[in-house]
């Protein structure tokens, strides 16, 4: 077993180099020429030149990358072409808060989900089940920024209990921090909770549909028991790849959220960034959330090796 | 398990939670209407007959800034004075289409990939398959963000590069439907028989399939159909003057501050059709996993 | 044998079973059974058996209702239970095994806290005294290690000893009565025996009343007391085991009784020019050689058969020859002109004319093809007939194999599993082909079915000079069709000849051992066997060939 765990992180570590050439040969591959849209169009040749030099264009590709790629574990991505103030510098703060962000939200929603899927499959057909399945439908339709305004609508501005917007600043106490990111936990929850329940269900109603849940139930087992001790273990091993596919969908759900409440965070940094052209900035911000999004993945397939119960034995 | 698996059995799962369509027509009729095909024939209606339905211009300017509804214009104006319906009917138009294409250009890549990677197996199958694996490890927001920051956001830009990004999610789940195809003995005795690949794949595979892609379809119109409204949200996507739903939601976004649920019409409006094509995805999926059907 | 006690433990009066498409699946069935008694429930598959064993239990599968009837289980109407007494009636007062052990059994569990489950849950014994009862029960099925082979898993155990551990499942509550669900059927022939005289022993010493389902008349000779045969859902047939054999009452009840009596061994063929010929022939599987140096010869009109228990590798060997597995070693010719080892290095021409047959007609036949465009389609891809001719060339086809025309326009899903297997004859006859390669064509077939198809096999062979390669694992089809037969072990062809000398005196003890664990139609063959089997603990290694 540790055999295929120490495969599965190789596999991981090989996947984030081949991720992180992908985006920087994504961003690398100009059609354009980065050095005279920074000069604009009165530049000389020679100061062209010398910025080409500086950024380092006049490489091979493949020799830029290596070199890129050296840097950034050195933990120096460059500076960001905008603001002149080196990338890791902006972007750890915010990657921090967005972090926070998206941490609460899992916190909240994994047991939520879980516990409700379980208890909509216990009483499968019923009417609890019947009304989960529904509102997630709807949840899942819904784009994230109407959840978000709707939200807002309703507890910002018609009862002005939670702020619209969600500045931190360092002078706020914990207590004023949590207001303030209440509205955009509550959100990423929604949009997320919806996701992983429904597919929480639908693995655990595959499961169900096993002859030896039939065998159980022939048994003369409550139903209650054969979903808990007969269906869950099996179904751990596809929940656990759910809950980490999901947590993937906060990382792209948390680029809007962050948006709409205009919260500080690593995706309303990237949103600017790629609006503003600034490319050391969007290489980084995109490796930090590709690289989260890989990483979660193998923590799950490493998460479902150790449940499965043919291989516990071995 | 993959995550279009999951989406798979969920979407067989949702149904699950209903009950068996009462014969009495009046229940009849709310099924029909649940289903979501009216909300949808009505959107895309008003999407193919735009420029005869608007009431105004797409970029007219008729009154001020966020007036509230009249009679004049039904849902009032938005943040630059033109009528919300009309906004909101030509929106429709240019983030339909542009769903549309990309969605047929995935399909068309993916299914294509997916099916031969599946038929011809081997090598060609193992390589194609961890590309896109590695592709699959980068979120499509992201990805998208990345070449958009290059390429800039006209519309050739974000049809080709959405359609190619999703086109990998299609390829997993066109492969992973065409593989149980495959191993069936009646795609060896058509190999045996010395049949090529066209013929394997168009005669032999597809047919078996179009149930589980028909489905897959609508809800990758509705995945990508939410993902250009984000992007447009965003400020990335279609850009203005063009209406678009996702792009008004942003322009209109200040009005919340004033109790205004201005943005909320778009955003309801992009809300309706996910939820009616997913319904119908739904009521399609059931009805062909009764038994006799097909 | 006769029961212990005076009421019946099961009866069941009237019973109708619907599916839910509204499919009678059990039309207004009645039975009785006393306790210690043994029924067996023959019947083919879809007969309805099943659905009349779980009902036993009150138990509707998937989606299918009982409409009619009495269930009376030791005076209680299971249909007049609500859920929660339902409940606690299954797995108490009647337990069910089912065909497939490794299915029924969780694979997350280990398998004595899945056998003390019910027990305990029921309230009928603690913990500790039911995993005492448990691993006497495995001393008593000779289980290996009984002490601690509950703390397996199911994947790590054999068939043979998975299907022991789940009667000992079922039996863990004491049960009234026991429902035996082809509990043998999915195993080797040679574990068969072993699992089949334990089952008996145990029903034997607790007494318990059982219903034994299987669609092998032979099989259920051997343990039931009294017989019931089922047909589409109806009862055909009743009675006392030994009278049912020596003297059935009704048609159905004859034919299934006399089809597994010998036949007579085929002539050899008027000498024909040889067609196909295998040299050496291995084909590996991983490290192991699953074929290795197989050589053979077939001439036109000639059957050649191929026998060999499940592994031994006559599948492998028929692929093989097909191309459709890559041999490592060998040549493989047709009429003289060597193929190559992968099919999609043949000429069309070549491929025309070795035709396979597969085993499993539901999955040879697309389902969203027209039957006439499955028969039709070889006609039109290697001799380019079209249009009128073509439709005329598949008329004829279908009425070559038997069957009505009129199917042309049908697909698959609306034909029987005989009708389909004749359309996949059909199919390959449309190639008009040298060669036939069956594999295990009448697996899948009812017994009646099964004969049909062979008997349109031999006669499409006498008119058209067809010479096929026809794999199986039973014998008696065997004895039936093949002029000459080829044995094979473990990738090894340890026999080969005509099949009078092959299978007759003198036998190779492998043949030996696989044709005494036939079961045979008399009462008493078990023990004949078992005992026989004892005496001669210390012969060949053949007699382990099976294994448990």
């Amino acid at each position: 077993m540790t055999r295929l765990i120490a495969a599965r992180v190789l596999a991981g570590l090989v996947t984030l180099l081949v991720v992180s050439a992908l985006l920087f040969f994504a961003t690398d591959w100009l059609p354009g020429d980065v050095a005279a849209a920074l000069l604009g169009p009165q530049a000389t040749p020679e100061a062209l030149a010398t910025i080409r030099a500086s950024l380092g264009l006049n490489e091979a590709a493949p020799l830029r990358y290596l070199h890129w790629l050296a840097h950034a574990l050195h933990g120096d991505f460059g500076r960001s072409l905008a603001t002149g103030r080196t990338v890791l510098g902006v972007l750890l703060p915010r990657f921090a808060n967005t972090v926070v962000l998206a941490g609460l939200a899992a916190l909240v929603s994994v047991p939520l989900a879980l516990g409700l899927g379980i208890a909509s499959v216990m009483r499968a057909g019923g009417r609890l089940d019947r009304l989960i399945s529904t509102l997630c439908l709807v949840t899942i339709s819904v784009p994230e920024f109407f959840i978000g305004y709707l939200l807002i609508l309703l507890f910002s501005v018609q009862l002005g209990w939670l702020p619209s917007l969600a500045v931190l600043n360092g002078g706020m106490s914990l207590a004023q921090r949590l207001g303030a990111i209440t509205l955009p936990v509550i959100t990423l929850v929604l949009v997320v909770l919806a996701h992983m329940l429904r597919m929480t269900r639908a693995a655990l109603l595959s499961v169900m549909s096993a002859p030896y849940i039939e065998m159980a139930l022939l048994k003369g087992l409550r139903r209650r028991t054969v979903v808990l001790r007969h269906a869950l273990p099996n179904a751990a091993a596809p929940i656990i790849a759910v809950i980490a596919l999901n947590l993937g969908y906060l990382v792209v759900g948390v680029v809007v959220v962050e948006v709409v409440f205009v919260y500080p965070g690593a995706g309303q940094l990237m949103v600017d960034a790629v609006g503003k052209r600034d490319l050391p900035l969007v290489q980084a911000c995109g490796l930090a959330f590709a690289g989260t999004y890989v990483v979660l993945n193998l923590i799950a397939d490493i998460v479902a090796i150790l449940v499965n119960p043919r291989l516990r034995a071995a | 398990m993959s995550a279009g698996e999951y989406q798979q059995a969920t979407r067989a799962s949702v149904r699950g939670g209903g009950g068996t369509t009462p014969v009495a027509a009046r229940s009849r009729l709310l099924s029909f209407v649940a289903s979501g095909a009216p909300l949808v024939a009505v959107i895309v209606a008003a999407a193919v007959f735009a420029p005869w339905i608007a009431p105004y211009g797409e970029a007219q300017f008729v009154g001020g800034v966020w007036d509230p509804p009249s009679a004049q214009h039904w849902l009032g104006t938005d943040n630059l004075g033109r009528d919300m319906v009309t906004r909101l009917v030509f929106g429709a138009r240019n983030t339909i289409s542009i769903a549309s294409l990309a969605t047929a250009l995935a399909f068309g890549l993916g299914v294509l990939l997916g099916f031969a990677a599946a038929a011809i197996g081997g090598w060609l199958d193992t390589l194609v398959s961890r590309a896109m694996e590695i592709l699959l490890a980068i979120p499509v927001l992201i990805s998208a963000l990345m070449v958009l920051s290059v390429l800039g956001n006209s519309l050739p830009v974000l049809v080709v590069t959405i359609g190619l990004l999703e086109s990998t999610r299609v390829y997993m789940i066109a492969r992973a439907v065409a593989r149980t195809i495959v191993v069936r003995e009646f795609v060896a005795a058509a190999r045996l028989r010395g049949e090529g690949l066209g013929w394997l794949l168009a005669r032999e595979i597809l047919p078996n399939t179009l149930g589980a892609l028909a489905a897959e379809a609508g809800l990758r119109f509705s995945f990508i159909f939410l993902f250009i409204a984000s992007l447009s949200f965003l400020g990335l996507g279609i850009q203005p003057p063009a209406a678009d739903w996702g792009s008004m939601v942003r322009e209109n976004a200040q009005a919340i501050d004033f109790g205004l649920p201005v943005p909320l019409y778009p955003a309801a409006a992009i809300a309706f059709l996910t939820i009616g094509v997913n319904r119908l995805v739904d009521r399609y999926l059931a009805a062909i996993a009764r038994p006799g059907a097909t | 044998m006769s029961g212990r006690r005076t009421h019946p433990v099961l009866r069941i009066e009237g019973l109708s079973v619907c599916s839910a498409a509204g499919l009678v699946l059990v039309d207004d069935i009645s039975l009785q059974l006393a306790g210690g008694e043994v029924l067996g429930l023959i019947g083919e598959s879809g007969a309805g058996k099943s659905t009349l064993g779980l009902a036993a239990l009150g138990y509707a599968r998937g989606g299918c209702r009982i409409t009619a009837g009495r269930i009376l289980l030791g005076g209680t109407d299971l249909r007049l239970l609500d859920a929660e007494a339902l409940r606690r009636v299954r797995g108490r007062r009647v337990a069910y095994v089912a065909q497939s052990a490794a299915a029924a059994f969780n694979p997350a569990l280990r398998l004595i806290d899945q056998i003390c489950e019910a027990p305990v849950r029921h309230g009928l014994s603690t913990r500790r005294a039911a995993e005492q009862r448990a691993i006497e029960a495995f001393r008593a099925l000779d289980l290996p290690d009984p002490e601690v082979f509950g703390r397996r898993y199911a994947h790590e155990v054999s068939g043979g000893q998975l299907q022991r551990a789940m009667a000992v499942m079922a039996m863990a509550c004491a049960p009234e009565l026991l429902v035996l669900d082809e509990p043998t059927t999915a195993l080797d022939v040679t574990t068969q025996i072993e699992v089949l005289a334990q089952l008996k022993r145990l029903i034997a010493r607790s007494g318990t009343a059982a219903l034994y389902i299987s669609h092998d008349l032979a099989v259920v000779a051997q343990i039931a007391d009294r017989l019931l045969v089922l047909r589409q859902g109806k009862l055909v047939e009743t009675g006392p085991t030994a009278a049912l054999l020596a003297r059935p009452q009704t048609d159905y009840a004859r034919a299934l009784v006399a089809e597994r009596g010998g036949a007579a061994a085929r002539a050899a063929p008027a000498q024909g020019s040889e067609v196909l010929r295998v040299e050496g022939l291995a084909v590996r599987h991983g490290r192991r050689d699953a074929v290795s140096d197989a050589s053979l010869r077939i001439e036109a009109g000639e059957t050649l058969a191929v026998i060999g228990e499940s592994g031994s590798g006559k599948t492998t060997l028929a692929y093989a020859i097909c191309g459709l597995v890559p041999a490592h070693a060998g040549r493989v010719s047709l009429a003289g002109v060597q193929l190559a080892a992968d099919y999609a290095r043949r000429s069309r021409e070549q491929l025309r004319r070795l035709q396979l047959v597969f085993q499993l007609p539901d999955v040879a036949l697309n389902p969203r093809q027209s039957i006439a465009s499955i028969v039709g389609r070889p006609a039109q891809f290697y001799f380019g007939t079209r249009g009128p001719a073509l439709a005329g060339r598949v008329a004829e086809l279908l009425g070559l194999v038997g069957l009505d025309p009129a199917l042309a326009g049908r697909r698959p899903g609306e034909l029987s599993g005989g009708q389909k297997q004749r359309v996949c004859i059909a199919r390959a006859l449309a190639a008009e082909p040298d060669v036939l390669v069956c594999d295990e064509v009448t697996a899948a077939l009812d017994p009646l079915i099964a004969e049909e198809v062979l008997q349109l096999q031999r006669r499409l062979q006498e008119q058209l000079g067809l010479a096929y390669l026809f794999i199986t694992h039973d014998l008696a089809t065997v004895r039936r069709i093949a002029h000459r037969v080829l044995v094979m072990w473990r990738g090894r062809i340890v026999a080969q000849g005509a099949t009078a000398q092959v299978l007759g005196e003198g036998r190779h003890p492998y043949v030996n051992a696989l044709c005494a664990s036939e079961p045979e139609m008399r009462p008493g063959w078990l023990e004949e066997t078992l005992a026989r089997r004892a005496a001669e603990a210390q012969a060949g290694p053949f007699q382990s060939a099976g294994g448990t």
